[in-house]
């Protein structure tokens, strides 16, 4: 288990402070100068040898991405653009970075800025984060008045950052539909290439990066890139903050190394699951887009990106999203795929009809109201949206529904044998929201 | 995606008050120059926020016309993002979160709550106090299953504590927002498991406590 020593987010629940003051005496701002003056291609290396994967669902590793960054030219300034736009199914990481340790992530953003040339940033949050964007942005405030960023800051590195946010569309977690509506648009993903690191924001070069990516860059900085790459295994390295909901005792964000087995970050964190372990049905180990893990494949599996890729999974957003047996998990799955369709932001063919498609066969097969080969057709046409689309909520869309088909046909197959021993002629009961 | 239309019945006008005049300009100085149109939603909201949580259509033309964009080009950003509210809302306007992680955790009970004392969804009761609205996932995942009112989380719900949140809401009784079983944030119910040496079992013991949490 990870010491507390070695835990970046040492104010993760809010019983510190999360002011300025606060933040210093846990570490933050210190000799921020300092890490600046060992100049971009020190820092860009540090972040690559930490193995420092981004925490916002891809894995991409994020000291190569901000080396795609092109040199400075005056005509098109660079920017960093910080996704807070976390709407995924079963994750609050960020959140809690944005109200109990703002800090973090300011100090973060100004570090990730000057390595890749960047004088401006943008925090884009979700809507719904009121009470964190207040936070936030009196976060910003005390560094302004304490000269910390600014044009002419401390730090040595002209740097302004804005807090921006919008208004509830998932879709904007996407880094090119957040972009998008950055600019005052619509929140629909763009084609790629040309990649933001080319033309992003403004048509200016840009690099997207999740909260929790930014928010640990100084501390591995401070202490090093073996520190961090101390932890987990190989290519899936540091500590990470899991969020656990569902159907455990106690659920919880807590962070922890990465590559903890799934059974020690329950036992240990969220007091087991509810009626012990063998009333485990499924995991859905990384937020709700990816597909579900059944109890026998994730017990004892370690939390990361490789091995839950090998079980057909991911890890996502390390949203662990814990299901047991008294789960309807067919309702589970279903409620996931309204969240698609009420999401998809209806550029894509395949995404805007296939969504609403998996979604209405799945709320039969709730009931038992199909026919089996009806479940062939469910996976392919979930194979016809995965790949299909300018963006990846169609993907995100179909894997919840293939690891459904993959893992529990049986339940689907039941159900329908189910009714049709019993058939009535009774409405489809709706399920998920108002008729639309 | 859904289908999403403007009120039948509009105001005559909208103009922003003073106070909010100020927070615009400070808004549209963030972005570049000629790139005014990136606050297009933070000035949505903040006339949605200052006309009883809902935006009105003069609101949006009033906006289109501070932005130096076509009404168009901000009516469907007003229409594709779905904290717009485009009809009238009650004085509490409750978003109840029905993904599955907070399904899981019994926001069907919370449902049942409020379509027996609130009745049908997006229709504001009688007395003009409620209106609510299912919604997708807010993000208070550890916490479920929970509630946005207004601008506020409420979490750690039950079909109990629920009841008598609405009730004092109704009442015009001071409420705790967040957790209303008594977790501070999202840590484990019961008792620290990590950072115990920072702030104790109980959190507020340790070395570096707050003495008092704002």
């Amino acid at each position: 288990m990870l010491d507390d020593k070695d835990r970046i987010f040492t104010n993760l629940y809010g019983f510190g402070d999360w002011r300025l003051r606060g933040a210093q005496s846990r570490g933050a701002w210190d000799n921020t100068k300092g890490l600046i003056e060992k100049g971009k291609d020190w820092i860009i290396e540090e972040m690559k040898a930490s193995g420092l994967r981004g925490r916002g669902g891809a894995g991409f590793p994020t000291g190569l991405k901000w080396s795609f960054m092109p040199k400075p030219d005056p005509a098109r300034p660079s920017y960093l653009v910080v996704n807070a736009d976390e709407s995924e199914p079963g994750t609050c990481k960020d959140r809690e970075i944005m109200r109990n340790d703002p800090h973090l992530l300011i100090e973060g953003c100004m570090i990730a800025s000057f390595a890749m040339g960047a004088h401006a940033c943008y925090i884009y949050l979700r809507g719904e984060y009121i009470l964190e964007r207040e936070r936030l942005q009196a976060a910003v405030e005390e560094c302004y008045a304490a000269n910390l960023v600014g044009k002419n800051n401390a730090n040595g590195w002209p740097f302004d950052i804005y807090v921006h946010h919008g208004a509830g569309a998932y879709i904007c977690g996407e880094e090119t539909a957040l972009l998008e509506s950055l600019e005052g648009k619509k929140g629909m993903p763009r084609l790629k290439p040309p990649f933001p690191a080319n033309m992003g924001l403004y048509g200016c070069p840009t690099t997207v990066n999740n909260v929790e990516s930014i928010a640990v860059a100084p501390t591995i900085l401070r202490r090093g890139a073996s520190w961090f790459a101390g932890f987990g295994a190989k290519n899936n390295t540091g500590t990470k903050l899991f969020c656990i909901s569902g159907h455990v005792n106690t659920p919880c964000n807590v962070e922890e190394a990465m590559s903890i087995t799934f059974r020690e970050l329950i036992d240990r964190h969220c007091g087991g699951i509810r009626g012990g372990w063998d009333n485990l049905l499924a995991v859905i180990p990384g937020g709700s887009s990816v597909p579900c893990v059944p109890a026998h494949e994730i017990a004892d599996a370690a939390m990361d990106f490789d091995t839950l890729r090998g079980l057909k999974s991911g890890l996502g957003t390390a949203a662990v999203i814990v299901l047991d047996k008294s789960t309807d998990i067919v309702r589970a799955i279903t409620r996931i795929s309204y969240f698609y369709k009420h999401e998809s932001c209806g550029q894509c063919t395949p995404c805007r009809e296939g969504t609403g498609w998996m979604w209405r066969v799945l709320t039969r097969m709730c009931e038992g109201r199909a026919q089996k080969r009806e479940i062939d057709m469910l996976l392919e046409v979930s194979m016809q949206i995965e790949g299909h689309t300018i963006c990846a909520l169609g993907d995100a869309a179909a894997w919840p529904v293939q690891g459904l088909i993959r893992h529990f046909r049986h339940e689907i197959e039941k159900r329908i044998d189910d009714y049709a021993a019993n058939p009535h002629s009774d409405p489809v009961l709706p399920f998920g929201v108002a008729a639309e | 995606m859904s289908v999403r239309r403007l009120a039948d019945e509009q105001p005559a006008n909208f103009e922003f008050t003073p106070e909010n005049l100020v927070w615009v300009e400070a808004q549209i100085a963030k972005y570049p120059e000629g790139r005014q149109a990136s606050a297009v939603i933070p000035l949505l909201w903040q006339a949605q926020k200052q006309h009883n949580y809902w935006l009105p259509k003069p609101a949006i033309e009033k906006v289109a016309e501070m932005l130096d964009m076509p009404f168009i080009r901000v009516l469907e950003v007003a229409t594709f993002y779905t904290m717009f509210n485009l009809e009238p809302v009650g004085r509490f306007f409750i978003q109840m979160c029905g993904t599955t992680p907070c399904m899981l955790r019994g926001s069907d009970d919370i449902k049942a709550v409020l379509q027996r004392r609130v009745g049908e969804q997006r229709k504001v009761s009688a007395d003009g106090n409620f209106c609510w609205l299912e919604v997708e996932c807010l993000g208070a995942c550890c916490n479920a299953p929970m509630v946005q009112i207004n601008d506020d989380y409420y979490e750690d719900l039950s079909a109990q504590n629920f009841e008598t949140l609405l009730d004092d809401l109704a009442a015009g009784r001071p409420v705790h927002i967040g957790s209303q079983t008594g977790r501070s944030t999202s840590e484990p119910a019961g008792g620290l498991t990590s950072l115990t040496s920072f702030y104790g079992a109980d959190g507020h013991s340790g070395p570096a406590s707050a003495t008092s949490k704002s």
